[in-house]
């Protein structure tokens, strides 16, 4: 084992250094050189502003404390000198837009704004925008926890009892299947505030594929596991919550994922329709106000608070189904 | 060696009928008449389709009997219990728990396991898991996995152990160890034993009495008492004409009825 080891040794000790972990600083020294160096384009008429410049210098930095912090650590050099390509290319793009909008003016400024008009939106408007995401995500606790809770229940009671399977199961495949936003024009008009209306929309999105594959898990559970259970002196609720659930652990999880994307688009559909609040409503009616900059600035909020949504899930279903590692990968 | 006072088991003109797909109803068991004492080391051995798994489901609680009853110490069993543990062929863990939530699973449901924690350990080392109380059953081997089903069983301190074939998925060297293990388990607990195996081999070295069934009609055919002490030699002259007789029932059993699989 040694003798296998030293090799790799003494080339960890003369590669301290790799080449790619320059990729991204270059792209991005050279995005600021063609926002610094090259003119705007004649027709660009808007007063110019900094935040773009700010945020190039920004990234440089960052950029070349992480080639430093590479030099002395391998998990970070290993990390880094992987995603290069990747990063450079990111600031590549962002380059591209910048001569396409400011510089050249390839695409009409009043939908594609360039990044500088999006970074003014977060200076400007950012405190806002906040506002209006933090009313959104409580929009959107409320409506999800409802919906699992219920899913999670009505998903044990069908797929555990063949009465309940009898009764809901027919409710369950006609109503399931109709997309929640379908309802929008009725749950308007049954709630009393337009947060409870759209609270329930996203309740009832979450709420059906959960029951579905919570139900589609508990059901399909080997029976050998009740069998085992029940002879060490388990009874029916122990059935249920200490091996039905369990096992179908994996299932629920699959459903809680559908569920959550079917979530996100309940959401952004209930704002943009009636809600008077929140990230989906500020996008709409920035749209109306043809500030696509603001529109933009928009999204990508809602890109990153959603995408960090569904990696805390993963983190949550990793644990949980921890004991799943090496069983099955998905 | 402790002496067993409870765990005798009666069953009285046991019937038990099943409907294939093709809507005929099979005998797989009929009027069944025996006594196991307590403390008594049983195997149950005979053809396919015998009914000799049917035996220990009902015995469980897994199944009713359609006539008569099995009884424990005198109480009619009609559901699954504690007081009878169960061992499969496959170990069938729980694969969310680790080895040590798995053996503590009975005690823990029945809300013990602060009494009885110190015991989950003894029986860890007792099947010899040491040192892997935290693995996930994925991680076992079959031997392994089969223990930790064992001491899962065990945990209760059952008065019977019905044990499904046990040792059937392992190979020929872990099953010898495996049974050896057993006999010591057995001898220290007193636990009732009731076996059902393919194997004649196993039957004689570990049983003190061997209910050889026959499959049409299932019912058991002989009873075989093995009168030899313990441990007991696999190659002794005792042991090997014992295995000649069981195999010549067997064969005998087979032929009359035109079964062409048995063992």
């Amino acid at each position: 084992m040694q003798q296998v080891n030293q090799p790799d040794k003494k080339t960890e000790k003369t590669n301290r250094f790799d080449l790619r972990t320059l990729a991204p600083t270059l792209s991005a020294v050279l995005a600021l050189l063609v926002h610094l160096l090259i003119p705007n384009s004649p027709r660009y008429t808007l007063k110019p502003m900094p935040y773009f410049t700010i945020a190039l210098i920004f990234i440089i930095a960052v950029t070349i404390a992480f080639a430093a912090l590479s030099v002395f650590s391998r998990k970070i050099r290993e990390k880094y000198a992987y995603k290069s390509w990747f990063i450079a290319a990111v600031l590549l793009v962002l380059n591209l837009l910048n001569i396409a909008t400011m510089k050249l003016m390839l695409l009409p400024a009043i939908y594609f704004p360039n990044p500088d008009r999006i970074l003014k939106v977060f200076a400007d408007d950012g405190a806002f925008m906040l506002k209006c995401l933090g009313y959104s995500l409580r929009l959107l606790a409320t409506g999800y926890i409802i919906g699992a809770l219920a899913g999670m229940t009505t998903g044990i009671l069908v797929g555990w009892s063949k009465k309940w399977s009898y009764w809901v199961n027919p409710l369950i495949k006609i109503i399931g299947p109709i997309p929640s936003t379908a309802w929008v024009p009725i749950a308007l008009v049954s709630f009393p505030t337009s947060f409870s209306a759209s609270a329930f929309l996203i309740a009832l999105a979450v709420w059906f594929p959960t029951t579905v594959l919570t139900s589609s898990g508990i059901s399909n559970v080997q029976n050998s596991y009740f069998e085992v259970s029940s002879t060490l002196g388990a009874k029916t609720l122990h059935k249920i919550f200490k091996v039905a659930l369990p096992a179908a652990a994996p299932s629920i999880f699959v459903g809680i994922f559908n569920g959550t994307g079917a979530s996100f688009i309940t959401l952004m559909t209930a704002e943009m329709m009636g809600v008077k609040y929140g990230i989906g409503w500020y996008i709409n009616w920035q749209k109306d106000m043809l500030s696509y900059a603001n529109v933009y600035a928009g999204l990508i909020v809602i890109a990153i608070t959603f995408s960090l949504i569904i990696t805390l899930l993963f983190r949550v279903r990793d644990r949980v189904l921890g004991w799943q590692k090496g069983v099955i990968k998905w | 060696m402790v002496e067993p006072s409870t765990g005798n088991i009666c069953a009285e003109n046991l019937r038990k009928e099943f409907i294939r797909p093709d809507g005929q109803t099979v005998v797989a068991l009929n009027n069944v008449n025996v006594t196991i004492k307590a403390g008594e080391f049983v195997s149950l051995i005979g053809p396919s389709g015998c009914g000799k798994s049917t035996f220990l489901r009902l015995l469980a609680g897994l199944s009713k009997p359609d006539e008569g009853k099995f009884t424990l110490d005198g109480v009619p069993i009609t559901a699954p219990g504690y007081e009878r543990g169960l061992v499969f062929q496959d170990p069938t863990l729980f694969p969310w728990l680790t080895v040590y939530d798995n053996i503590a699973f009975g005690i823990k449901i029945r809300n013990i396991y602060h009494e009885k924690k110190t015991e989950v350990q003894d029986l860890i080392r007792l099947v010899g898991l040491d040192g892997f109380e935290k693995a996930y059953p994925h991680q076992l081997s079959g031997g392994m996995a089969q223990r930790a089903s064992l001491a899962r069983a065990l945990v209760n301190h059952p008065k019977v152990l019905l044990l499904d074939e046990p040792f059937g998925a392992l190979d020929a060297f872990t099953r010898m160890n495996m049974q050896d293990e057993l006999i010591k388990i057995w001898r220290e607990r007193g636990t009732t034993m009731v076996m059902v195996t393919h194997d004649v081999d196993e039957a004689i070295y570990l049983s003190d009495r061997i209910f050889v069934m026959s499959a049409r009609p299932a019912r058991i055919d002989s009873i075989i008492d093995v009168e030899m002490g313990r441990p007991r030699g696999r190659d002794l002259p005792d042991f090997l004409r014992l295995r000649a007789r069981i195999l010549q029932i067997l064969d005998f059993a087979g032929k009359r009825e035109e079964i062409q699989y048995y063992l």
